[in-house]
């Protein structure tokens, strides 16, 4: 195996490769994991890869470990991630909630699978879209990406982590585990032309008491450990300075928006949004490997003469509803098509309301992708 | 030199925001802090050449955010995985967990012997009270059999953990336990265990009068001190005992003190092999 991170040129990978291999240009040298279909791949080529260029892969004892671990080497200055699935992600929550709080920057994949509970694991739900967003207790803000292709597994995940270091948080990636174990074709381009966000350093010298290293809207400069600024980080309730406060109900009003201001304020630079909507009257909303399929319907409805459109959500979190709202002003009626009983729908819904009438379409087998056929005649029925 | 200017000579590594204490009065905390502080003054080492990391309980307080240094203050029952994520990117560094029995041997029971059966080099002291203190006084994995809490008030039907057996078995290279009676033999044993090239386990039993000394009828501080006092055994002596007499003792001393592969210097070596067969 290859002794560089950057693996530059053209290949047919997996998604789930193409993950791995994201987090490897984007710096990431320590990963840890637990075994679960089907994400294992990320970890199996991380623990091949990350040894011959200087990082480490800890397989841990459960997903639980495994998230404390990616937090752990993180405020050890380094890059870090984990790659699970929904059950996974359930065991980890508490921990990524840490990581909120604390504001630690690490990447999660999730390359989701059928559930509820142990469901079916190597069939592909959008069954965790809300789980991620919402999962950890307490009031939060979350950063969470959906690839639709392996470029975008590999794209996407160095996004992730250059949000991670950007924002200082946790980010997510949530593929499922059809993009994981479907191969295409894969450009990696040189390293110079992938971008690379790093996080904010406290100044040398300086300690924790001196300056603050937490909850700055815009980001405070992380005081990693190990360079003497004496960092007491905590996730209970506490202030700039790390210092806690478990008794003021007014710090735990700042703890929690300061945290959550730092996501939404700066929201423009995190929401992507791409569309394919002008002049449409019908926009087929969609994310991750499911806006294959709305792609491929808009093309089939417009050879029938239908004006159609499609609007992808590139982030799920946080939610595009001002893109949404956008779309909505101009077009008839908007679609939401996802692979569950209706998650991000809700959301859709709430963003046109009042503007447009929004529908939503599963497909006629959870699990399985939409026919076109399928929506194309939900299509030709909500226009009647 | 007045009073009111003398400064305790471990002051110096004591976080200057932090003013009060968590601790109840007579907790067994104080006499713990003081020996890690002591055996890290007395090996000439400075605080930040160290990582703490404590779960939840009355024990994490004893780093956290006492002691000037690098201290993570993780998710309750997890700081050895925390722990073993910062040993990874910081392999230079002293990485010390300090928590209790219930964060390590319940809640964080398989990160223990994880973590012990890696042997990663780390230094592990659990405060070991045989109660949930913070919470009020419920049974523990520790707490004897028998013992009524607030949790077991018709007495507790299980039977508790040894824990330091608990971590031979699963591999640690450097284990021991005394009270909070022999503050000296802390100290000894801990720059022993900080300097081990391995998984280092310190169990400290300790006093909590209000939640276990209280609701038990143990007493109150001095009376738990005396009762250690009492009831410790040195191994040596221990070894001469049968089962029966050695029920309701104490066994201190260092129970094990030996070298095998650790973690982290395996993981340099497979790195170093992993570079140089890459092309």
């Amino acid at each position: 195996m290859a002794n560089s991170a950057v693996l530059t040129g053209r290949h047919f990978m997996m998604g789930n490769f193409a993950c791995a291999e994201g987090a490897l240009a984007a710096g990431c040298r320590f990963a840890a994991g637990y075994p679960i279909t089907p994400a294992t791949e990320v970890a199996e080529r991380l623990a091949e890869r990350l040894p011959a260029v200087g990082g480490t892969f800890l397989q841990m004892e459960d997903e639980i470990a495994s998230m404390a671990a990616i937090i752990g080497a993180s405020w050890g200055g380094m890059k870090t991630l984990t790659a699970t699935s929904g059950p996974g992600v359930s065991l980890m929550l508490e921990n990524i909630g840490f990581a909120v709080g604390t504001e630690t920057p690490c990447v999660i994949v999730n390359v989701m699978r059928g559930g509820p509970t142990t469901g079916i694991p190597t069939v592909e739900l959008q069954g965790d879209v809300i789980q991620v967003r919402r999962g950890s207790h307490g009031d939060y803000q979350i950063i969470a990406l959906a690839p639709s292709s392996v470029q975008e597994c590999f794209d996407y995940t160095v996004e992730a982590f250059n949000l991670a270091e950007r924002f200082r948080t946790p980010v997510f990636v949530l593929t499922d585990a059809f993009l994981g174990h479907m191969r295409e074709e894969l450009l990696i381009p040189e390293p110079a032309a992938i971008p690379i966000a790093d996080r904010r350093l406290f100044p040398k010298g300086v300690d924790t008491e001196s300056l603050p290293g937490f909850l700055d809207e815009d980001v405070a400069p992380m005081p990693v450990f190990g360079l003497g600024h004496k960092a007491h980080v905590t996730s209970s309730c506490h202030d700039a300075y790390g210092r806690r406060n478990v008794v003021d109900a007014s710090a735990l009003d700042v703890f929690i928006k300061k945290l959550h201001n730092k996501i939404e304020s700066h929201r423009d630079e995190i929401v992507r949004v791409t569309q394919d909507v002008d002049g449409a009257e019908t926009i087929l909303v969609s994310y991750g490997s499911i806006f294959r399929c709305a792609q491929a319907v808009v093309e089939a409805g417009r050879a029938q003469g239908l004006n159609l459109g499609w609007l992808k959500l590139g982030t799920l979190w946080p939610f595009a509803d001002k893109e949404i709202r956008a779309v909505a002003e101009r077009a008839k009626r908007l679609i939401v098509l996802e692979n569950n009983l209706g998650q991000l729908f809700h959301y859709v819904q709430a963003a046109a309301a009042g503007l447009a009438p929004v529908s939503f379409l599963p497909p006629r087998v959870l699990g399985e992708m939409h026919e076109i056929a399928d929506v194309l005649a939900a299509v030709k029925e909500v226009r009647a | 030199m007045s009073l009111a200017t003398f400064d305790h000579p471990l002051a110096k590594y004591i976080r200057p925001s932090a003013k009060s204490t968590a601790n109840c009065p007579g907790c067994g905390n104080g006499i713990l802090a003081q020996g890690i502080l002591q055996a890290i003054d007395e090996l000439g080492l400075s605080l930040d050449d160290f990582v703490f990391v404590s779960g939840i309980g009355c024990s994490a307080w004893i780093p956290s955010p006492s002691f000037f240094a690098d201290v993570l203050h993780t998710t309750h029952g997890r700081p050895i995985a925390f722990a073993t994520g910062i040993k990874a990117a910081m392999p230079g560094k002293h990485v010390m967990v300090v928590s209790g029995d219930g964060d390590l041997t319940a809640i964080g029971g398989n990160h223990l012997i994880h973590a012990a059966r890696r042997n990663i080099a780390m230094t592990v002291v659990c405060v070991n009270n045989g109660i949930y203190g913070m919470t009020g006084g419920q049974v523990a994995p520790t707490t004897p059999l028998g013992l009524s809490t607030v949790t077991t008030p018709f007495g507790n039907a299980e039977n508790p953990f040894d824990i330091c057996r608990l971590v031979e078995g699963a591999g640690a290279s450097f284990i021991a336990r005394w009270t909070t009676y022999q503050p000296r033999q802390i100290v000894k044993t801990m720059k022993k265990a900080i300097q081990k090239k391995g998984f280092a386990f310190v169990e400290v039993v300790s006093q909590c009068p209000v939640e276990f000394g209280r609701k038990t009828g143990m007493g109150n501080s001095v009376q738990m001190m005396e009762h250690y006092k009492q009831n410790s055994v040195a191994i040596a002596k221990a070894k001469t005992l049968s089962a029966e007499e050695l029920l309701g003792k104490i066994v201190v001393g260092e129970f094990l003190d030996t070298d095998k592969p650790e973690l982290i210097e395996t993981m340099a070596k497979v790195r170093a092999k992993a570079m140089a067969s890459a092309k």
